[in-house]
This record gives structure tokens, C-alpha cells and sequence, in this order.
């Protein structure tokens, strides 16, 4: 039974979004559109166990005297005071609204920023000439590098057009060449769990 | 309103039998007031003409409430006469039209959104020069009506029943005992390995299922990659720590990780706490996870699933504390920084096939033919396209043979 039912939903589901998107009817569209709000309406709750799981893996923390357990109480006063704000409304202005501006965005886009410097780092190590593929990935980067600022062009009008074609024409060509392979696997996948020969996301395959 | 015939809206200009009334009766009553030469009378404008041949047809392939209407362009409407279409739709063919839209000139066609399902009904379309319409016929009745099956997706289904055909017969091959061929993967060759170093370092794994929620394809071939690598750190008695951006995907992996721990009898090794949410927020996710790996120091990070602009940042974070990576995703914009940061990566497609790969269960590895094959009939068609398109540009072949069957088909 545990095995059954989930497997017959996950089978009927399958099915009907498959079917869905050949039938444009709205009598099919609309069930459709319901078991997608219906989805909406799960995330929804799924969040308050993702809570749940949070507050237990700290409260872990700092009942069992973790080393580190000090960001734990940092994690509860941040969780509790913006828990707190958002009762209070989240209009411009408010205690919320001010804290998601002044704290929470400028910390994300200190993360975000720090991308430039690891992808330096990645470039630098990419692009060391050891092997006959890496140097063709260097002078290719080069190019395409070149042909994306102004000074490409100045340097030699022929630049931009290179640049275009390496990204038109062989980089294109195998990120289409992988899409349609991805696009099989994931219709694969799909269609393995459907039919319930691919199992390991009940937990196994018995 | 008038129709086909042309006439106008509008009140038309005094004309000619007026004038002359106008010019007698001057004559008669002051002879002598009437200048020596009659003044030039301003030449009349054309009437605009209106456009011929419409046609509304119901929308085909749609859920109904839409009518497709086309027409003639007016002959106007090269001289740059024509300021818009506007298009009227009723009930009744003569009487009641009401606007429903309006295209600009050069367009002869439009698509009536709102159009009542089942009602006969009939269209005009009238053509202005911003200071009259002229109408042309009526052109009805015609119903919208929603369809039953998509006509443009005949191709896709025929291409998905041949995949399904082709899976579900390397299933029964594999199942019947076959042999099938499936080419190494050197990340998932390196599982054992990356599984051995961690349980000898006496160090954790760290597992993270990307960004993406439990609809996600990718989500879930990360999910059966978990399950099998769940199964070797409790063999091997290793730490698995599985931080989540998504709860669905948390209970998810919770739930397999807990079965792969009682499948091998390792069930009281299973701690539930190392299957955790973190949070939604992109690089809030990010931040925590490089803690982890921090002040964890795990010997191995695996990267499979969905990732977006925090890729990079996981993987050198993991790269500089000198685990051992092998990442796997289907999103080709991330797939160079892992190829860059990572020891091993699964580019696209081997996401999928990993789990398979790993369980080396018959079943599994004859969908993964199934699916070899499905792309090697796709390449084929692929090169035939190239080669009948390259000869029809050429002249050898009246016309593009492939792209007819297949893309017209």
C-alpha cells in the first residue's frame, strides 16, 4: 500500500500532464491550472516544515552547546525579529521593509559581488595553456573577450565578427547538442518514473 | 454604416447638382453681382477603398474564445492612405457590430480574443483615413469552439510515442537478460573513490541538490543520485550532510537517505539533522552552504541538480578547502565553472543517466539505451536535414524533402 498508491498518483499525474499538453480544451486546461494552484497551495505549507526543520537543527545546537552554536542564536534573533516586523505590516517604510533593504540586500549582493573575484580565480586556473584544448579555450576566450569591448574593434575590425561566430557557430552548436540530449534525459527520467521502473525517490527500488 | 458597396459614414460633400441650383438661382436674382469668371470649385477627395476578401475561421489549436479574421488590404493602403483597421464583430449580419480591435496599416489579419464560444457570429472590417471609415462586407457566421487536440504538437507526439517505444523495448531487452553497452562515466566511475577518501580522512560528504524545487527533472535525478550515494556512505559508516533550498526537496531527500540507510541495515546510523533546510534565498544558501564547507572541511562535495549564478561560488569555495568535487547539472550557462572548479563533471544528460549508472539495476540501464538510441535517431535526422536543406539551397533537389516530412508533418 505504501509502495502502490504513491506509485498509481505519481502514474496518474504523469499521465495527465503529459495528455494536458496536446489538449488545448479548457475542460482539461482547467484541471490543469487547479493541480498547478494545488501546487502553489503545498509550497506554501511545505515552508512551514522547512521552519520547522531549521528552528530543530539549531535549537540542536545550542541545547547540545555546539561549537559555533553562537550563529544559532544569531539565526533565532534575526528569524524572530523579522517574524515580528512582518505582523507589524510590510508597507515602504516599515520596521520590515527597512531591515529586508538595509540588511538583507546589501549582505546578498556582497555574496553576489564576490562572484567576480572566484570567477577571476576560475579564469586564471581555466586558462593555463598545459594542453592543446586548454590553449584553444584561451585564444577562443581571448577572442571573445576582445570582441565584447570597444577596444576589440579598435585593435582589428575583424574581432567582432569572430567573436560572433565562435558564439554562433561551435559554441551554439554544443549547447544545442546538449540541450537535446538533456531534453531526452529528462523525458526519460520522467517517463522511468512514471511507469515506476525508477523508484529511488520513494527511497528504493523495492 | 454601410457595407460592400462602399458608402460612407460620413455625410457626403455637397456635390454637383447643388451647385449648379446654387449658380442659377444667382444668375436670375443678381446678374450683376456675379463676378466675370467663376471661381475653381475645390476638386472632391476620393472615397478611401475598402478592404475586400475577409474571412474569419475559429482559432485552431486554442481553448476556444478566439476567431482568426483576415482580409485584402485596401488598395489604399499602398498610397499611404489608410491610418488603421478597425474590426467589428456582431451577432447579426447587418446590424449591431461593435469594435473589437484595431491593426495598423500593412496588417490584414487579427485574432478576436473575447469571442463567445459557440455563437454564430460575423465580422466587418473597416478601413480609415482618420477621418472616415468605409466598411466592407459582413463576413459570417463563424463560431469559436475549443479543440480537442493540438494539431501543431502532431510531430512531438509521434516523437514521443517512438521514445516511449524505444525505452519500453530496451526495458523488456534488459529485463530478458541482454547485454547492453553503456559507455563509462569518469565522475561516477570516481564515486567509490570520493565515498573511500571521505570515510579514510574521517571527513563528511556534502551533497547539494541545487537550487531548483522537487518539479524540477534535475531535482529529482539528484534525488536517485542521493539515494545511491546514501547506500555507500552507510556502508562505509561516513557522515552525509545534505543541506536543502527547497523543504519539499528536504523531505524528499530525508526520506530516501533515510531508506538507503535501512536498506543496507544502517537504519540507526541515519541522523536526520544532516538532512536539513537552509533557506530559499539564493546566495543566503550560498553563504551557509561555504560555511559548512568551512568549518566542515568535507573530503567530498557533490554537486548534482539545477544551479544558477551560485555555482562558481560553491565550487571555488569547495575547491579551496581541497575536496574532492564531481558536480552534475543540465544547465548549460553553469556547466563551465563546475568543468573549471570541479574534478569530474556530468554534463547535461549524464545527470540523468548517473542514477542508473550507479544502481547498474538491468531495468534502469535499458531506459538509458532506449535513450542513447532515441538521440542517435535524432542525430541522424539531424545530418539528413543538413544534407537535403544544403541540396535543395543548392538546386540538386526540388525541395527541402527532410524539413517537409519532418517539420511540416
Amino acid at each position: 500500500m505504501r509502495r502502490h498508491v504513491p506509485l498509481a498518483l505519481c502514474f496518474i499525474a504523469g499521465v495527465f500532464m503529459a495528455i494536458q499538453y496536446f489538449i488545448p480544451h479548457p475542460s482539461v486546461q482547467a484541471w490543469y491550472e487547479r493541480l498547478l494552484a494545488w501546487l502553489q497551495t503545498l509550497l506554501a505549507f511545505a515552508f512551514l516544515i522547512g521552519t520547522v526543520s531549521l528552528v530543530r537543527l539549531h535549537a540542536h545546537k545550542i541545547g547540545h552547546k555546539v561549537a559555533g552554536r553562537g550563529y544559532s542564536w544569531v539565526l533565532f534573533v534575526g528569524l524572530g525579529l523579522m517574524v515580528g516586523f512582518g505582523f507589524k505590516g510590510r508597507a515602504p517604510g516599515s520596521p520590515f521593509d527597512f531591515m529586508f533593504q538595509n540588511v538583507q540586500v546589501p549582505i546578498e549582493g556582497t555574496m553576489f559581488s564576490l562572484l567576480a573575484f572566484y570567477i577571476a580565480s576560475a579564469a586564471f586556473r581555466a586558462f593555463r595553456a598545459r594542453t592543446l584544448e586548454a590553449t584553444l579555450l584561451l585564444l577562443a576566450a581571448t577572442i571573445v573577450m576582445l570582441g565584447r569591448v570597444p577596444v576589440g574593434d579598435l585593435l582589428h575590425r575583424s574581432i567582432p565578427a569572430a567573436t560572433d561566430w565562435i558564439l554562433n557557430v561551435p559554441n551554439m552548436a554544443s549547447k544545442r547538442g546538449i540541450m537535446i540530449g538533456v531534453g531526452l534525459g529528462m523525458m526519460a527520467t520522467a517517463l522511468k518514473i512514471m511507469l515506476g521502473i525508477e523508484r529511488a525517490w520513494m527511497g528504493g527500488t523495492d | 454604416m454601410r457595407g460592400a458597396t462602399g458608402f460612407s459614414r460620413r455625410t457626403r460633400p455637397v456635390g454637383g447638382p447643388t451647385i449648379v441650383t446654387a449658380t442659377l438661382a444667382a444668375l436670375l436674382l443678381f446678374p450683376a453681382a456675379l463676378p466675370a469668371q467663376e471661381p475653381e470649385a475645390p476638386a472632391p477627395v476620393a472615397a478611401i477603398a475598402p478592404p475586400a476578401g475577409v474571412l474569419a475561421v475559429d482559432s485552431p489549436d486554442d481553448r476556444g474564445g478566439s476567431v482568426d479574421v483576415s482580409w485584402d488590404l485596401s488598395p489604399d493602403d499602398a498610397e499611404g492612405r489608410v491610418l488603421c483597421y478597425r474590426i467589428y464583430r456582431s451577432a447579426h449580419p447587418d446590424t449591431g457590430f461593435a469594435p473589437v480591435g484595431l491593426v495598423a496599416p500593412g496588417v490584414s489579419r487579427f485574432r478576436d480574443s473575447a469571442a463567445p464560444d459557440g455563437t454564430p457570429l460575423h465580422y466587418r472590417v473597416a478601413v480609415s483615413d482618420g477621418e472616415r471609415e468605409v466598411f466592407s462586407a459582413s463576413f459570417g457566421p463563424v463560431e469559436a469552439l475549443p479543440q480537442w487536440f493540438h494539431r501543431g504538437r502532431i510531430t512531438v507526439l509521434i516523437a514521443s510515442l517512438g521514445f516511449v517505444v524505444a525505452i519500453v523495448y530496451f526495458v523488456r531487452a534488459a529485463k530478458a537478460g541482454k547485454d547492453l553497452f553503456i559507455r563509462r562515466l569518469a565522475g561516477l566511475d570516481h564515486m567509490d573513490d570520493a565515498v573511500g577518501r571521505a570515510t579514510e580522512m574521517g571527513k563528511p560528504i556534502l551533497f547539494i541538490s541545487g537550487l531548483s524545487t522537487i518539479s524540477d527533472v534535475a531535482t529529482i535525478a539528484a534525488v536517485n543520485i542521493l539515494g545511491e550515494v546514501a547506500k555507500k556512505t552507510a556502508e562505509y559508516n561516513t557522515r552525509l550532510i545534505v543541506p536543502c533550498a527547497d523543504p519539499i526537496v528536504m523531505a524528499v531527500e530525508q526520506e530516501v537517505v533515510k531508506e538507503a540507510y535501512a536498506k543496507v541495515g544502517r537504519v540507526d546510523a541515519y541522523n536526520e539533522d544532516d538532512v536539513f533546510y537552509l533557506t530559499r534565498s539564493q546566495f543566503a544558501y550560498v553563504a551557509g552552504v561555504s560555511g559548512i564547507m568551512v568549518r566542515q572541511r568535507p573530503a567530498t562535495i557533490l554537486y548534482m541538480g539545477m544551479f544558477y549564478a551560485e555555482s562558481l561560488v560553491l565550487a571555488e569555495t569547495g575547491a579551496s578547502v581541497g575536496s574532492i568535487q564531481i558536480a552534475g547539472t543540465d544547465a548549460v550557462t553553469q556547466l563551465p565553472f563546475f568543468i573549471t572548479s570541479c574534478d569530474y563533471t556530468l554534463i547535461g544528460e549524464e545527470l540523468y543517466a548517473a542514477s542508473a549508472y550507479l544502481s547498474r539495476e538491468p531495468v534502469l540501464l535499458g531506459g538509458l539505451k532506449g535513450q542513447d538510441m532515441t538521440k542517435a535517431a535524432i542525430g541522424l535526422a539531424i545530418v539528413l536535414g543538413a544534407i537535403s536543406a544544403t541540396l535543395a539551397a543548392l538546386g540538386v533537389i526540388p525541395w527541402d524533402f527532410v524539413a517537409r516530412v519532418l517539420v511540416n508533418a
